[in-house]
């Protein structure tokens, strides 16, 4: 499957789980829909056959309320049954809101509570230097959760100890969770902030299938040094009437005519 | 005990290359012969700690059992949703070490102050939560958590004591989750968490004087707790006083009444001898302190004659 084929396949089956399941936070996975399936088609070295594999690439999705995306990915590569997607945020499910990794193959770690997964993914990417893996660990991150100073410790930690087996990929849509980015707490200069900490920083726009690939496939970008990856996207990407509306779509969920609508505007693209 | 801890930790190295310890930016003059002995296995992550039980729980997650090294709350409430969300919901084989129980720092202030360690750390699930109250209690304990599978606390006071030898009493070593009796005794129970068991023992000798004939249990595993030496002590003797250097809200005293009642064996008297005022806002040494705020063995010795009426 093609990473676009798997794009859509995220987009349609998020918007089907999130709109039977009654949950929110749509179009945050939209935002990511196109580097998660980027990610999960070509760039992770994963094995769904053996989900533990001690050589696999780890990745963490830091903003876990986007995990539906992440649940359709592994669902799609074979790591479980496509029909326990019909089960998220259902009575009885596995499939949490947030992400969650018990009894989900293929997931690594669960969060939910912004700040998170960069922490633990230097602890992975420490333990992988220790051992002399070659694995790498990818966290994505959401712009608002950039906000959160544990973030921020871990980026001064990651370039300290020349975890250039770490990859963090900021979701840029440029919208939190009420507002704006730069109406709320501004985030600009973001490359730089990362740059004067010590990262090696790349700019994608995070839709363009060719130019992720091509970015994810050249890592690290600088030897002895992290990696980040600033994905410039539209929170809600991929349905119109969301993108014009972002903060609605973090917390509506697509029902009657709006699912229909949504769903329509997708299996187009 | 830090002292203890450290050397313990350091045998434990040398046998076990999975074994890690993280500071944060803390261990002046403790965790010396470790960092030179065994540099691979110790990491100084700065003055971070929530990045620092992150970094914990990706090792863990990544096959290492890592011990996490800072003084009093900064280990556990500046990081406590790492605590509970990565370590704890992951089973995470990350044992969080605080030096400083209870006021062993005293003269800092407030800051300073562990005082509702305990109880935070009980509630947190799957966390073992270990008190010791000497230097044998601390090796041991440190031992055994360095083979123990899943998240742990580990609560150390700064002195640097020995408890008396107390097999006579009937006291079978140290084990996770059993009470030790340091001294046998059939009128009054006093169990202590912590260093603080010292004035458990010397309130004991006091009312020994007078008449009374105390038993006294180093209670060093808060969690999970020793039912059994809890019930038959609420069996057997006519009062059970809890010692602790923390609050009276959740720690050692609430997880013995907790016990209790649930078990149906209701103690004849019952007291939980702790911090009382919310914060210990005076100023002064350990001793100081505990005078200070009622905890002292004089206070044991009233508590208990005021029970036995």
């Amino acid at each position: 499957m093609s990473t676009a084929a798997l794009a859509k396949q995220i987009r349609i089956g998020a918007l089907r789980m999130t709109s039977r399941g009654g949950a929110s936070h749509i179009a945050s996975i939209l935002s990511i829909a196109d580097i998660v399936a980027v990610l999960y088609g070509q760039t992770l070295r994963v094995d769904p056959a053996q989900p533990r594999w001690p050589a696999r690439d780890r990745f963490i999705i830091s903003k876990g309320h986007a995990g539906a995306a992440v649940y359709v990915a592994l669902a799609e590569r074979g790591f479980f049954p496509a029909s326990l997607l019909d089960t998220y945020f259902k009575d009885g499910s596995v499939l949490s809101g947030h992400f969650s990794h018990k009894e989900v193959p293929g997931s690594e770690f669960s969060t939910g509570s912004l700040g998170h997964g960069l922490p633990v993914g230097c602890g992975m990417a420490y333990a992988a230097k220790l051992q002399s893996g070659s694995q790498r660990v990818f966290v994505l991150l959401s712009d608002g959760e950039c906000d959160e100073g544990s973030n921020w410790e871990a980026a001064l930690f990651a370039p300290h100890h020349r975890l250039d087996n770490l990859v963090a990929i900021v979701d840029f849509n440029k919208f939190q969770s009420l507002d704006a980015v730069e109406k709320t707490l501004n985030l600009e200069p973001l490359a730089d902030k990362w740059r004067s900490f010590g990262w090696a920083v790349k700019e994608v726009d995070g839709h363009d299938h060719a130019a992720l690939q091509q970015t994810l496939g050249a890592l690290p970008f600088e030897k002895e040094k992290p990696s980040c990856l600033i994905a410039h996207t539209l929170k809600g990407k991929g349905v119109s009437f969301m993108e014009q509306n972002p903060i609605t779509w973090h917390y509506r969920t697509a029902k009657g005519e709006e699912f229909e609508a949504a769903l329509k505007e997708m299996e187009r693209a | 005990m830090r002292k203890v801890f450290a050397a313990q930790l350091l045998a434990e190295f040398k046998q076990n290359q999975r074994l890690m310890l993280l500071a944060g930016d803390l261990g002046y003059g403790v965790l010396e012969d470790i960092v030179k002995q065994c540099p691979r296995q110790y990491l100084n992550v700065g003055v971070a700690e929530q990045n620092m039980m992150g970094i914990a729980t990706g090792l863990a997650l990544e096959g290492y059992s890592v011990f996490v090294y800072s003084i009093a709350n900064f280990p556990i409430l500046r990081c406590l949703e790492q605590v509970r969300n990565d370590v704890c919901y992951h089973g995470a084989n990350v044992k969080i070490v605080s030096i400083g129980g209870g006021f062993s720092y005293g003269g800092l202030g407030f800051s300073h102050h562990a005082t509702e360690d305990l109880a935070i750390m009980r509630a947190m699930p799957y966390m073992t939560v270990v008190a010791p109250g000497d230097r044998f209690e601390t090796a041991q304990a440190t031992a055994v958590l360095a083979r123990h599978v899943g998240p742990a606390y580990l609560r150390l006071d700064k002195l640097d004591k020995s408890l008396p030898d107390s097999a006579a009493a009937g006291d079978t070593g140290f084990s996770l989750g059993k009470a030790r009796v340091l001294r046998p005794g059939k009128d009054v129970t006093l169990m202590a968490s912590g260093g603080i068991v010292f004035e458990a023992l010397k309130a004991a000798e006091l009312l020994a004087q007078e008449g009374v004939d105390c038993r006294v249990l180093s209670m060093h595993t808060v969690s999970p707790l020793d039912v059994d030496a809890v019930t038959k002590a609420a069996r057997e003797t006519r009062a059970l006083v809890t010692v602790e250097e923390h609050t009276v809200t959740g720690g050692l005293g609430s997880a013995v009444a907790e016990t209790c009642l649930e078990a149906a064996v209701l103690p004849h008297k019952f007291y939980r001898l702790g911090l009382r005022t919310g914060f210990a806002t005076a100023v002064g040494s350990q001793e100081y302190l505990r005078k200070q705020y009622g905890m002292a063995a004089i206070h044991i010795q009233d508590t208990v004659k005021r029970l036995l009426g």
